[in-house]
């Protein structure tokens, strides 16, 4: 075997491990059941959760509960199946969090409370709200 | 209505469209005859295209420029308080613009090239003309057979936006355009843009010349023209990708400059493939090798330019990124472009690869073009590895589309995820840029070697140790890369002082060397040593259930309290505005509104020192969205310094934080708010008090002294007779940083007792004078408290960035090096 092998042989090992390692770190997109599962069965991988904030039949967003010092937030999420959840944001709270249409949570059970390291927002913004103000 | 401007406007993207097609086929033709009248006629339809072209972006301009918010691009980018300079940001916000920006470099650049480019003219012209007609078709904005082909930047406001207005009155034109994103709203959105596009539109050169060079079968020639423009490229679009990183640092609060988000991503891929394809084609030069990968790399840097634009563009992203663009419905059209673009790339390497030249040379280490040739290869894996997880959105897409459930998310970490497998190919990197200009400059043998690389490695672990025993880093991977960077700058300049006695034309490669080296060690300290300094351990266990206390990374502070943090003394001293045409911050409760929320008018003169800078009852203009909160820095030395964190809230894209950044020579203090307490107060129950003149009380936790009572002669909206009785009480209110005054009244008016209460909201107090009692010469005073003014403030420090920027220029010194001497050589005929 002539070295250009050899060298072409250890560049494809690295590409392979590279890809091993993205898949095993990349997250996932799973509900709070199966995240809770997870936690359950010893994974404390990071996921991501989808959902919405939870709102009275006015569309008031109930539950927000920024800590006394301000310097963190806990809310009640539901995701896209319908389950609610509490989660904690070590993180004052985003000043956008009210008006969110949706929330993607990036973190891990801890017991019975889902720990969010961070929060995705999507607000209604000026590209779907396209109104003109007369 | 301005419809002439817009009509026009279409009209020439539509010639330019037309020209562009023109004049790839004349090129075409003329690649197949001697006779140079195809050639001619390929140049006049390239002309009237770059014409068509121009013509289209004044029209643009002019039509934003004016504020012609009948016109559905000024309306949705631009508004008619936007400065002229972000007036020329907000035309390449949206798809079309940017799509612009880039036909318009590419029209700049063949024009240089149809002057420079001699007997590569035709084939290359052709290859640039049909990507140009690809590019035009993005802003053609037709439809046919029920397919919209491009979207096109003259669309009215009414043909886009669906409002009953335009139902009534079809000429109504909008009072004000929607606005341009606050965060674009900097002077680095109107250069980072262009720079960044420049250098994405010039690797189109290179790419033209390696598919002529398949295509007419002159395999080895086109290396030596194309080298020249690869490196200008490079140059450009690493200025860019900087110039980006910088505005994201001084603009957006994730508290850096590079956050590995897949927009950021999508562009460093094709760069440093470019790096890479640049160093295999100075192998070619050397040793007339490494041809095969000259061209896959040369060709893959387009077609990532390309991926790039597609992920961007798209909406594949989606939520994925900050700044991608919105879905125009063209992600169809996009990937289309790619696809071709492969597959052509694809069947003409194909076609030719028994053809390119090899040689049979066994690989061997000592050779000029080994090490090399490994960094190279290097810079690859490390493209790779950004360029798969990037692609996650895409994989899911493609397995979504053949019935596959994925639920596949990026690494939940991106940063860690990123840098714990970079920082190996940083090291790699930097130790073979270092072995690499010593074998390439000196013959090397076995023999040898523990000479040449004695003298180096002996003062690169001296420097390093002594790095490691001052700075404290205790990492490993840190140390490794340290020493690296280190033995790269140490190698790279003594080759650069060896080269300078010879011919400093020759230096560019080792000048570029020692500035990327210096970069890695701005980056490792900047960003892998920076730390939050506004940490604290508060102490509150955010769950009864578990008992670990976690580290809170921000901290809240009361208007005029002091708050100790790191080394310092924090104080928050108010709310700052910024006045049109005035440099410095004014305090906000200095001016008072008007009708137009633009205009505020001064309530009492304000001074710099005894001159008198705006009087009282001054108009000044200034942006209602932007508030600034002043905290002052105090450092036990009894150094000060301000800062000014911003919030900007905008009607549209709602609030948007950004940093104040304390910039000193070895380090940076970067700061913003995170939480700003809102206007509306509540105010508590009145509390009553017994106050001697004179004497001092407690309110809102503030001290303050009831210094006297003062007879008032008028009182406004007041008429006072000759028995009523008007007083002010003067309350001086001690805040940290300066005494605050308020002045409630009280008076007596046809025998009724009238009180009128002064209050602060920021220090939430409110003092009212209820009653009078002249024999024991005091009063009672009514008191309400509200919450205080604060803000919520993270604050992280960022040693050594300056070398980051440092190194940044020091690579574009030795770019603009080899450019120069590389141009120079394109004339001189190989021996």
């Amino acid at each position: 075997m002539k070295k250009t092998h050899i060298f072409g042989i250890i560049i494809i090992a690295i590409a392979v491990m590279i890809i091993i390692i993205t898949a095993g770190d990349a997250s996932t997109y799973v509900t709070f059941d199966q995240a809770k599962k997870m936690a359950k069965n010893g994974n404390n991988k990071k996921i991501h959760v989808v959902g919405q904030l939870k709102k009275d039949d006015m569309g008031q967003v109930l539950g927000i509960l920024p800590s006394e010092d301000k310097l963190s937030v806990s809310f009640s999420m539901i995701d896209n199946e319908g389950i609610e959840q509490r989660v904690y944001f070590n993180e004052p709270m985003p000043p956008d969090l009210e008006r969110s249409e949706q929330v993607v949570v990036i973190g891990s059970f801890k017991e019975d409370l889902f720990i969010a390291d961070k929060i995705l927002l999507k607000c209604p913004s000026k590209y779907q709200e396209e109104e003109i103000n007369i | 209505m301005h419809y002439l401007v817009g009509d026009l406007g279409h009209l020439f993207v539509i010639i330019s469209f037309i020209t562009a097609l023109i004049a790839a086929f004349s090129y075409f033709k003329s690649t197949r005859t001697d006779n140079d009248s195809w050639k001619k006629n390929g140049r006049f339809a390239f002309y009237i295209h770059s014409a068509g072209i121009l013509g289209v972006v004044l029209f643009l301009y002019i039509i934003i420029y004016n504020d012609y918010f009948e016109y559905h691009y000024a309306w949705n980018h631009s508004s008619k308080y936007l400065p002229f300079y972000y007036k020329i940001s907000a035309f390449w916000e949206g798809q079309e613009g940017s799509f612009l920006l880039w036909i318009f470099w590419h029209v700049i650049l063949g024009i240089i090239f149809i002057r420079y480019g001699k007997t590569w003219e035709s084939p290359v012209m052709f290859v640039f003309s049909l990507v140009q007609a690809f590019l035009t078709s993005m802003i053609l904005g037709v439809v046919v057979l029920q397919i919209k082909i491009g979207s096109s930047p003259f669309l009215l406001t009414r043909e886009v936006i669906d409002a009953p207005i335009f139902q009534i009155n079809p000429d109504f034109i909008p009072e004000d355009g929607s606005g341009l994103n606050p965060l674009l709203q900097n002077y680095w959105m109107v250069i980072h843009p262009p720079t960044l596009f420049l250098g994405f539109a010039a690797t189109i050169v290179p790419f033209s010349f390696a598919i002529s060079a398949l295509w007419n079968k002159k395999l080895k020639s086109w290396i030596k023209p194309a080298i020249p423009w690869s490196l200008f490229s490079a140059a450009t679009l690493g200025l860019g990708i900087i110039m980006g990183a910088y505005w994201a640092y001084e603009t957006l609060n994730f508290g850096g400059y590079w956050n590995w988000d897949p927009v950021e991503n999508a562009i460093f891929v094709p760069w440093l493939v470019q790096i890479a394809s640049i160093h295999t084609m100075l192998i070619y030069r050397k040793n007339k090798t490494a041809i095969r990968l000259s061209f896959i790399l040369v060709i893959a840097t387009f077609l990532l330019v390309l991926y790039s634009t597609f992920l961007t563009r798209s909406g594949i992203l989606g939520d994925a990124s900050v700044h991608s663009f919105t879905d125009l419905g063209l992600s169809g059209q996009l990937l289309i472009y790619l696809l071709a673009f492969t597959a052509l790339s694809l069947i003409f390497l194909i076609k030719n690869w028994k053809a390119i030249p090899v040689t049979d040379k066994e690989v061997n280490a000592y050779s000029k073009e080994f090490w090399i040739f490994m960094g190279a290869t290097l810079l690859c894996l490390s493209a790779f590895q950004v360029i798969i997880p990037t692609s996650i959105p895409v994989f899911n897409a493609i397995l979504n589309n053949i019935g596959i459930e994925s639920n596949l998310a990026p690494p939940a970490d991106q940063i860690i995820f990123y840098t714990k497998i970079q920082i190996w190919f940083a090291m790699g990197i930097a130790t073979f840029s270092a072995l690499g200009q010593y074998f390439w400059w000196r013959r090397m043998e076995k023999g040898k070697i523990f000479n040449e690389f004695a003298i180096p490695l002996v003062i690169t672990l001296t420097i390093s140790i002594l790095i490691m025993i001052f700075s404290g880093i205790n990492r490993f991977t840190f140390l490794l890369l340290i020493t690296a960077s280190v033995f790269a700058i140490v190698s790279n300049l003594s080759t650069l002082i060896r080269m300078k006695r010879k011919n400093f034309n020759l230096s560019g490669g080792s000048i570029a060397h020692v500035g990327v080296a210096l970069m890695l060690i701005g980056i490792l300290y900047s960003s892998g040593l920076s730390n939050v300094i506004s940490l604290n351990r508060s102490g509150i266990i955010y769950s009864t259930n578990f008992p670990d206390e976690i580290n809170k990374e921000n901290i809240l502070l009361f208007q005029d309290q002091p708050k100790e943090m790191d080394n310092y003394r924090l104080i928050y001293t108010g709310k700052r505005i910024r006045i049109k045409d005035y440099r410095d911050f004014y305090r906000k409760d200095q001016f008072l509104p008007t009708q137009d929320s633009h205009f505020l008018i001064a309530k009492e003169d304000i001074r710099k020192g005894d001159i008198i800078l705006i009087a009282k009852g001054d108009t000044v203009e200034h942006n209602p969205e932007n508030t600034y909160f002043e905290v002052k820095y105090e450092k036990s030395k009894g150094e000060v310094f301000y800062l000014y964190p911003r919030l900007q809230e905008n009607p549209n894209m709602g609030n948007v934080v950004s940093p104040s950044i304390k910039k000193a020579i070895f380090r940076d203090i970067y700061t913003h708010v995170t939480v700003v307490a809102e206007d509306e107060k509540e105010w508590s129950e009145t509390e009553e008090i017994e106050v001697p003149i004179g004497g001092s009380f407690f309110a809102n936790d503030f001290v303050a002294f009831l210094e006297k009572f003062q007879r008032m002669d008028s009182l406004k909206g007041v008429d006072l007779n000759e028995n009523d009785v008007a007083v002010k009480g003067i309350v001086k209110i001690k805040g940290a940083t300066k005494d605050y005054i308020l002045e409630p009244v009280y008076l007596i008016k046809d025998n009724f007792a009238g009180r009128i209460p002064d209050e602060n909201k920021a220090l939430g107090v409110k003092i009212t004078v209820l009653k009078i009692i002249p024999d024991k010469n005091s009063v009672v005073l009514g008191i309400n408290t509200a919450q205080k003014d604060y803000i919520i403030l993270k604050a992280i420090d960022k040693p050594l960035i300056n070398v980051l920027w440092l190194g940044t220029i020091i690579v574009m010194i030795g770019f603009t090096v080899s450019m120069i001497r590389r141009s120079k050589e394109i004339s001189i005929p190989d021996r």
